[in-house]
């Protein structure tokens, strides 16, 4: 093995380049990025960058520096247009040919963009995910100006709440009956939603948005799915992303919710793998494919493992946060298939958690403000215990004796 | 420009040099430190950066916040008084010389 291509310099394809040198590759590691920066974190930019709190270079991965001292071959502002699988061959658009190894696809999942015929295309509507969308966003960020933000998920509330917290008038509008209606239950909707109105955001749910109209090209207003006109400086979709698989269909590799890996991360074709976003992996009976940074390192740390002939089957340990405001929300486990969620108030004012359970078994945890929730649930997940509900509802019960459920199926 | 040791889980020790300003955080992840996660960035929400500081300079650094002590209560062989998140401590010109352990295990 003399090199290993590596299609995508986010925060996957950065992490698996660093664990192939950690464990020895001597090779060549060829890391293509189609942005112009290296590698850089992607959550601060609709939070503290995005704010102004954090400068550019604190945003990178590594120092410049790092990729020649490791003797990588980083190329970034270059796409990659063609793979040709069976000779595990990358066509750069540049002309370039590399003939790898093997080749990992970290291509991550970019964001849906407002349909053109509805004036997506407009001037003046983002979405939030590169450097250069936050930095093309950033001088609209003036105090009185009136932002309309489509989509009540994270990326959309934490948007909202940088530009609630610099003056501006925030309009969100979410086409499901509540927000969060794809990730968090009820309860953490609730609490976000009294958050996001005591800070002056008017959030509008079970209404979408029926087209964007402008002037000179630039987006002036829009009509709203009951019909009301607003007027609008500038627009911030936040309506959920695809798995980039675009390299991966023309090369015929086997596609379920994003690329389908095995267990090690290796696709359809030998000697083909995939991490992070835009891959979908065994998870029970099923596939799962997240869209998170832990995740996105795990993986594709396993998947250099496996390259280099040590992997072992990827247990994803899924955790997520988002900072709003001066709340921090962090989430240990995945909610999905939950049939209750048990409330119990933190141990310092403001802080609770939200416990979710199907049946006795503990799934998720969503802790606001709350730490130590937090890492008391994650721990009980990833053994594969389950706190009694009645103990996770009384706070007299200190999180480091909760009692467990036993006799739980496995 | 400040010194910083780091010594690795298996006894090694790296010794890098670091601008005020940077956090310990970052300081360890420019110098290729193995065994400083920092999954969330530093952004103080999953512990995965924990240090044990050397015990002559545990009471030179500011003391924890509440964010940063909850988490340590609950981290993989946490230490009370030498425990540290390093995203959570801001290098000044007064830390050269800082000395501190990375744990075997992260989380």
């Amino acid at each position: 093995m003399t090199h290993i291509g590596i299609v995508g310099a986010g925060q996957a394809g950065a992490a698996l380049a660093a664990k192939l040198r950690a464990l020895n590759f001597d090779g060549q590691i060829s890391l293509i990025g189609e942005e112009t920066a290296p590698p850089y974190q992607r959550p601060p930019l609709s939070k503290k960058y995005m704010s102004g709190d954090m400068a550019l270079e604190r945003l990178y991965l590594r120092p410049e520096s790092f990729y020649a001292e490791q003797g990588f071959d980083l190329r970034t502002g270059c796409r990659v247009s063609g793979l040709d699988a069976a000779t595990r061959t990358l066509v750069l658009e540049n002309g370039d040919s590399l003939t790898c190894d093997a080749i990992a696809l970290c291509t991550g999942a970019p964001p849906i963009r407002l349909p053109a015929a509805i004036g997506g295309d407009l001037g003046g509507v983002y979405v939030m995910r590169t450097l250069a969308d936050a930095d093309a966003m950033a001088p609209e960020f003036v105090a009185g100006r009136h932002v309309l933000i489509v989509g009540g998920g994270y990326i959309g509330l934490e948007a909202a709440a940088v530009a609630a917290s610099k003056g501006l008038k925030v309009t969100l509008v979410e086409m499901a009956p509540r927000i969060l209606a794809r990730v968090a239950s009820a309860e953490t909707a609730d609490y976000f939603r009294a958050l996001h109105e005591g800070h002056g955001v008017e959030i509008l749910e079970s209404t979408g948005l029926s087209g964007l109209t402008g002037t000179d090209g630039r987006v002036t207003a829009a009509t709203l799915s009951d019909g009301r006109q607003i007027e609008v400086d500038f627009v911030i979709a936040g309506i959920g992303v695809r798995p980039a698989t675009e390299l991966a269909e023309t090369a015929g590799l086997v596609l379920e919710n994003g690329i389908a890996v095995d267990g090690f991360g290796e696709t359809s074709a030998a000697g083909i793998f995939a991490a992070g976003d835009c891959a979908s992996f065994p998870y029970g009976t099923g596939r799962l494919r997240l869209e998170s940074v832990p995740n996105a390192i795990d993986h594709a740390e396993a998947v250099a493992a496996s390259i280099m002939g040590q992997g072992v089957p990827y247990v994803p340990r899924p955790w997520f946060w988002s900072d709003q405001y001066d709340v921090k929300l962090q989430i240990a486990g995945l909610n999905t298939g939950f049939d209750t969620v048990i409330r119990r108030p933190g141990d310092k004012p403001g802080s609770q958690s939200h416990w979710y359970f199907a049946g006795d078994r503990l799934l998720s945890v969503d802790a606001l403000n709350d730490p130590r929730a937090y890492m008391t649930g994650k721990r009980l997940i990833e053994a594969g215990n389950s706190p009694l509900r009645d103990a996770v509802a009384d706070p007299e019960t200190p999180l480091k004796s909760l009692p467990l459920a036993t006799g739980l199926a496995a | 420009m400040i010194k910083i040791t780091f010594t690795t889980a298996d006894g090694a020790e790296i010794t890098t040099e670091a601008n005020p300003g940077l956090t310990l955080m970052e300081a360890a992840r420019d110098a290729n430190v193995p065994g400083i996660l920092a999954e969330c960035g530093g952004a103080c929400s999953c512990s995965t950066c924990h240090v044990y500081i050397d015990p002559e300079w545990v009471d030179r650094l500011p003391p924890k916040e509440e964010q940063e002590a909850d988490l340590l209560d609950f981290a993989w062989e946490a230490d009370e008084t030498r425990s540290r998140l390093s995203c959570q401590i801001t290098l000044t010109e007064e830390d050269d010389g800082l000395r501190v352990e990375v744990p075997a295990q992260q989380g």
